[in-house]
């Protein structure tokens, strides 16, 4: 089983990097380019196990680590 | 006084700290590794800078799994003070003993340089020697200093007078352009509600000799060692000569 998480900066939060590469595109040519967020890509590779504790200890590992929820939003996505 | 440093994989300031506790304001400082949950009775503890486990995932975000954090923490709850420098900011940041989080620098670079700072609140343990609205002349390094909290959070810390360091122009302002990192309100620093756990950017362990750049530094640990001298003779024994009166 694997466990997909997508970490992102919380909006309101200054993401520079998202900003440098929203103008480097603009500057590519790709006008419609509007706002750009740069988050994390995360993949656990997880034991078999029941599909809603799964979800649960996901979201535990989210909330105690992955994530710092004072600055960032998290997803995640449970699948073989 | 008996200062504990701790040593972190990636850890590059503890030396230095060490040198201006113990070689230049004669304290006495021990090292204490991150996997000895033992703090060696120490009465104060420094989380200098560095990159902790090569900041993986975030700044900080690993080193508060290690045993001695544990202990930093539990020494922290019982009232011991900690100060936290850059790397070590972000330590207890995430470790959640101060509140916020530092982020990326808004101009994206890796900054080295003296900037001023201004004393918010000289009333607290780590800045009893200076006074409120004097400026600080202090060096800072890093990559990922922008404070950032909510805004309820940061109207909670400027009310009850948590934020004790602020960047500034040489006239003390607090300008957009003396603001070295986008910092919000141009936070430097901040201290827990508790009063004894203090997380910093600038480096006031670089800043305790002259022939270096400066000496500013050294008047947050002697805050300190004020703090712990005065409170050492509050609670020692009464002197021979009190318990003679009648």
């Amino acid at each position: 089983m694997t466990a997909k998480v997508y970490v992102t900066p919380k909006r309101g939060v200054l993401d520079p990097q998202g900003k440098a590469v929203q103008h480097a595109l603009q500057t590519l040519g790709f006008a419609e380019v509007g706002d750009v967020r740069i988050g994390k890509y995360i993949e656990i590779q997880l034991e078999e196990g029941g599909g809603e504790s799964t979800s649960a200890r996901v979201r535990e590992m989210c909330e105690k680590l992955l994530a710092n929820q004072v600055i960032e939003d998290f997803r995640f996505e449970v699948g073989t | 006084m008996k200062w504990g440093v701790l040593v972190f994989p990636g850890s590059n300031d503890d030396q230095d700290a060490s040198w201006a506790l113990s070689e230049v304001l004669g304290q006495e400082a021990v090292a204490l590794w991150h996997k000895e949950p033992d703090l060696k009775g120490v009465d104060a503890i420094v989380v200098p800078g560095g990159f902790s486990y090569g900041d993986y995932l975030r700044c900080g975000a690993m080193a508060r799994f290690s045993p001695v954090m544990q202990s930093v923490r539990s020494f922290a709850d019982a009232g011991g003070p900690v100060v936290g420098i850059c790397n070590g900011f972000q330590i207890l940041c995430e470790a959640g003993l101060l509140p916020g989080a530092l982020v990326r620098n808004r101009s994206l670079r890796f900054i080295s340089e003296r900037v001023k700072v201004r004393v918010e609140n000289a009333d607290t343990a780590f800045t009893r020697r200076c006074r409120s609205g004097e400026v600080l002349d202090i060096p800072i390094k890093h990559g990922e200093g922008c404070y950032f909290a909510d805004e309820q959070t940061l109207d909670d810390l400027e009310a009850r007078g948590q934020v004790l360091f602020r960047y500034v122009d040489a006239s003390g302002e607090p300008t957009p352009e003396a603001n070295p990192n986008g910092s919000l309100r141009s936070i430097a620093g901040v201290m827990n509600v508790r009063g004894n756990v203090f997380g910093l950017m600038p480096h006031p362990e670089h800043d305790v000799e002259a022939m270096t750049g400066g000496e500013d530094g050294r008047k947050l640990f002697r805050s300190l060692i004020d703090s712990f001298e005065q409170r050492s003779a509050a609670t020692a024994p009464r002197s021979s000569a009190a318990e003679g009166r009648p």
